[in-house]
């Protein structure tokens, strides 16, 4: 079960609300119990085969089955105390068929012959109620059979096999290199996950997965007093698609910028970064307010991310665009007439933005989706017009597609699998630049790092940003750091103002580790690369207030 | 065995898995509820679903090491299994200097949150519900997506000092939004009830359908402040912020809108407008709650913010003990208390404002002064001299629920509705207010 969904059955809602909200599927069990094999991969072909034999007998016309194991760690604390250590596992099967043309879901916890039968039997009858609304029968771009594969998240050191007290031994030291530095306060948190998946499909694929996820993160407050003010910043880590070696911390993967600021690729300093974000804080106390108005903007790849994921990301899911998610996350103003006019200047030609599943270390990166179609790369934006969006196999016909982009996902076993946003990266600049060369060109700027207050409306034109930190720009150099900073655009206007891109050895990712989406809301993990890109003119507004 | 059981059969249940116990202290949470939903999009039904859950939440202790497991198997080897485990993590666990222990029994009031024609929902009468709204928007011509959950329950537990507490619910959520075949129009609604009769769902659908044609042709107006009246659906998600930060503890600790200069906190002070009274309530008929928390104490009537002074912060019972407070713990339910006028009241008597009727995307700004911003959505309208005189194109603001009851012009009688932000169900009235924040223009519909 749900946590939310405890907290709603009790009518706890708000107390609840109160807590560390971060989902937790599944039960609550130890940690050594996270270490046990699940079930052997012959068995689950036989559970699949009975599964996908079932639906058939009942007039199935395609199934998929998921069998899925999935493993959580999450460690809590805040200054000199361990909050909380949650370990659990979700265990289950997920049944997808059409029938009469519909789709139809059933999903078990009961992962026996019988139980697996039934549940098969279910979705099938689903499917047929449904068949009642439906008006156009499903169509699915084909996908051959793979047959029997497995796929592994590259991992140096499996996370859950690290004792709990070297985790907490670390944030422990994080805690107290915050409070060493300045910050009065200081939570920091671990969240590890791993899918343990197979996959079977009436194509003929049985795909056996391994997929781990990393995330370490921290907030540190400063506080004065006296006179009654407080700041935080946030770690401006990433979560990853890597194991316990992200926290390796190792050199080779830091890149220095300016005024001795340092940047995180594929290896994270959690302590280091403790330290920095501890005198950060304390120095937004007393630093200026922005001054509102135009300003030419470079910004971090930390931050650059989540302004990728809700102006490109979220704009380009093709069941957005069709009116899908039109009760909720809302619609969208990539509307398919623009996409195909082949002439809608999405950015400017500098803009290259490309999706994929495949790169190294990313949260994306998988062998295949959870509708069984291999990983890959293709552009959303090339040369700044909009080219394609993302899509899945009921949906590829729509945009002429001959196949599907492989971006099908589920949160668990009990959810249905749907479209769900892959890796989004802007392309690195091909002219050599670091974040310095690009500085010295700026006249009047702010450079801003990490992420902060976000907020996009439901077509995704109007967004506003906030970050961590940011730096006024002078003449060419950076002259001090700023506060009270968020900027205000239009996706088009503001991906039109794309001036300048470092270059690849700038490159990092970002990620969203829980990324909500759907009725009911599932959660999913997506990556944002880029390098420090600028950006010109663009609106600046001041957020400070008395209340 | 039943998923949901009677407060005979939960009790009979927790004495089972409490005789397992061989820690200081013992306690055990149980639930079970069964949800349905149906989702629809583009006029056609996208998705459903029936969820059936049970689950069991079992705390040991030994002094002050703690440790939680839990399971959703029901058999006798699961029980005992999840009482071992919890004991175990509870050995392994540091010392947790804020365990407080578990509560002496306790006396809760009542409050009847659980209505049969809520359980008695059948995927047919969700189907039917939702064929009625379909057909209203069809007729029309318009596109409509929609959201219907409903879910029945019970959540129950028994400590080792035989605290036991037992409460049953009910709950329907749906949600609509219409727009225009062109994408030109959108209007949206949403309600929730815990008796389902109550949910008059063509009715709904009809507000949906009068906001999604109504605001074809909006007309941009100037970003800058404006007096707005806010339908509770739109005052929700800006006054959830305050709920949520009524914490005694950030605010002493200096990192909260209630902390002030000195280290004080604003505990006694008036922050808004003498109209602005917000209390919870789990007995308020409307708004049924538990009547008891997580942990057992008892969820009583607490006003926090009282003709504008803020009464009462929510203290954990660590909290409590360390400042000689009393605990309160964060309540159920929230309910903002309301005037008398209507909505249309409210509409005759602006001379010049804008009818916001959803919000949408609120994210926190600045947590000193829970500035927030977000933008209008589904329907937004010009008034003047006492009419709506056209739609307006959307709007981002920056504002701050606390400068916004301070700029209190009316309110009016408070309704439940639905927060779209966190799904949580509050009393909330509508409300005008002056000089609020529009900083930009949107071209969303």
């Amino acid at each position: 079960m749900k946590r939310r969904d405890f907290m709603q059955m009790s009518g706890l809602g708000i107390g609840a609300l109160m807590m560390p909200s971060v989902p937790v599927l599944g039960s609550i069990v130890s940690s050594e119990h996270l270490l046990e094999p699940g079930v052997d991969v012959a068995i689950k072909k036989k559970f699949a085969d009975i599964a996908l034999n079932a639906a058939k007998s009942k007039g199935a016309s395609y199934t998929d089955v998921r069998i899925g194991r999935y493993l959580q760690q999450y460690v809590f604390t805040r200054e000199k105390q361990v909050q909380n250590i949650v370990n659990a596992e979700s265990y289950g099967v997920g049944i997808r068929v059409i029938a009469n043309g519909t789709w139809g879901f059933s999903a078990t916890s009961d992962v026996t012959p019988e139980g697996i039968a039934k549940c098969a039997e279910t979705a099938v009858a689903i499917a047929k109620a449904n068949s009642k609304f439906q008006k156009e029968p499903v169509a699915l771009a084909p996908q051959k059979g793979v047959g029997e594969v497995t796929w592994k998240t590259p991992v140096k050191k499996n996370a859950f096999e690290i004792p709990t007290k070297e985790k907490i031994d670390l944030l422990m030291k994080v805690n107290a290199k915050a409070m060493e530095n300045g910050a009065g306060f200081v939570t920091s948190n671990l969240f590890f996950i791993n899918e343990q998946k197979y996959f079977a499909s009436t194509d003929g694929s049985y795909i056996d997965q391994d997929i781990h996820r990393i995330w370490p993160t921290f907030t540190v407050t400063a506080i004065d007093k006296a006179a009654g003010k407080f700041k935080t910043r946030d770690a401006i880590s990433s979560p990853m698609g890597m194991g316990y070696e992200y926290l390796d911390g190792l050199a080779s993967e830091k890149i220095a910028g300016p005024i001795g600021l340092v940047g995180y690729r594929n290896s994270y300093d959690m302590v280091e970064d403790a330290i920095t974000a501890a005198k950060q804080a304390k120095e937004k106390l007393t630093t200026k307010s922005v001054l509102p108005g135009k300003y030419d903007l470079v910004l971090d790849p930390n931050h650059l991310g989540l302004t990728i994921h809700e102006s490109v990301g979220h704009p380009t899911e093709l069941d957005r665009v069709l009116g899908y998610e039109a009760n909720y996350a809302g619609t969208s103003f990539a509307t398919l007439d623009k996409w195909e006019s082949k002439k809608f200047n999405y950015g400017s030609k500098l803009v290259n933005i490309v999706a994929d599943r495949v790169q190294p270390h990313t949260l994306g990166a998988v062998g295949f989706d959870d509708e069984g179609v291999p990983a890959k790369e293709w552009n959303i934006i090339k040369d700044g017009i909009l080219v394609n969006y993302q899509a899945i196999r009921d949906q590829a016909k729509i945009i002429g597609e001959k196949e599907s982009h492989g971006c099908c996902y589920a949160d668990n076993w009990d959810s249905v699998q749907f479209q769900r946003m892959p890796n989004i990266s802007l392309k690195p600049g091909t002219e050599k630049r670091s974040v310095l060369d690009m500085i010295k060109g700026v006249e009047k700027g702010i450079y801003i790092i990490g992420r902060g207050s976000y907020s996009i409306d439901h077509q995704r034109y109007n967004f506003q940003f906030g970050g961590q930190v940011f730096y006024e720009i002078k003449k060419g150099e950076i002259v001090g750091m700023l506060d009270d900073v968020a900027y205000q655009s239009n996706t088009q206007e503001f991906w039109n103002s794309c001036s300048q891109l470092c270059d690849k050895d700038d490159y990092r990712t970002f990620g969203s580790f829980f990324d909500g989406k759907g009725q009911p809301s599932q959660v999913s993990a997506v990556s944002h690369g880029s390098a420090t890109t600028r950006f010109d003119g663009v609106n600046v507004i001041n957020t400070a207030r008395k209340i | 065995m039943a998923v949901i059981l009677t407060e005979a059969e939960a009790k009979a249940l927790l004495q089972k898995v409490l005789k397992y116990s061989k820690a200081d202290e013992c306690e055990i949470n149980l639930s079970g509820g069964k949800r349905g939903n149906l989702r629809y999009a583009r006029n056609e039904v996208s998705t459903s679903g029936a969820q059936i859950n049970q689950n069991l939440v079992v705390q040991s202790s030994f002094g002050k090491k703690v440790g939680v497991a839990t399971t959703n198997e029901f058999t006798e080897e699961a029980f005992e299994k999840v009482v071992r485990q919890s004991e175990e993590l509870a050995r392994l666990a540091p010392e947790n200097p804020e365990y407080m222990g578990v509560l002496s029994p306790q006396q809760y009031k009542k409050s009847s949150g659980f209505f049969d024609s809520t359980a008695n929902v059948t995927p047919d009468f969700r189907a039917e519900a939702v064929a009625k709204s379909l057909a209203l928007s069809r007729t029309q011509n318009l596109a409509a997506a929609g959201f219907w959950e409903d879910q029945h329950g019970y959540s129950a537990m028994l400590n080792s000092k035989q605290l036991f507490a037992y409460y049953p619910s009910t709950n329907v959520n749906f949600s609509l939004t219409v727009r225009t075949p062109d994408g030109t129009g959108s209007g949206y609604v949403a309600r929730g009830y815990s008796d389902v009769s109550k949910l008059d769902i063509e009715a709904a659908t009809k507000i949906a359908i009068q906001k999604s044609t109504g605001s074809l042709g909006a007309k941009a107006l100037e970003p800058g402040k404006y007096t707005v009246i806010l339908e509770p659906t739109a005052a929700a998600v800006l006054l959830e912020n305050i709920f949520f930060n009524m914490d005694a503890r950030s605010a002493d600790e200096g990192r909260s809108f209630l902390s002030k200069q000195g280290g004080k906190t604003k505990l006694g002070e008036k922050i808004v407008d003498e109209r602005v009274t917000i209390y919870s309530d789990p007995t308020h008929p409307d708004l049924p709650s538990a009547t008891w928390a997580e942990d057992g104490q008892p969820m009583e009537k607490v006003n926090w913010i009282e003709k504008g002074v803020v009464k009462n912060m929510a203290y954990s019972r660590y909290w409590a003990e360390k400042k000689g407070a009393k605990a309160i713990p964060f309540p159920n339910n929230m309910i903002m208390a309301g005037g008398t006028a209507t909505l249309e009241e409210m509409i005759a008597s602006t001379k010049q404002g804008i009818l916001v009727t959803k919000l949408w995307y609120i994210r926190e700004v600045d947590p000193q002064t829970l500035l927030l911003t977000g933008l209008t959505r589904d329907g937004t309208f010009y008034i003047e001299n006492g009419k709506i005189k056209h739609p307006v194109k959307n709007f981002r603001f920056n504002e701050s629920p606390v400068i916004m009851l301070n700029n209190l012009e009316t309110l009016g009688k408070p309704v439940r509705v639905v927060s779209t932000e966190s799904d949580q169900n509050y009393m909330i009235p509508p409300m005008k207010i002056r000089e609020f924040t529009f900083s930009s223009l949107s071209d969303a519909v």
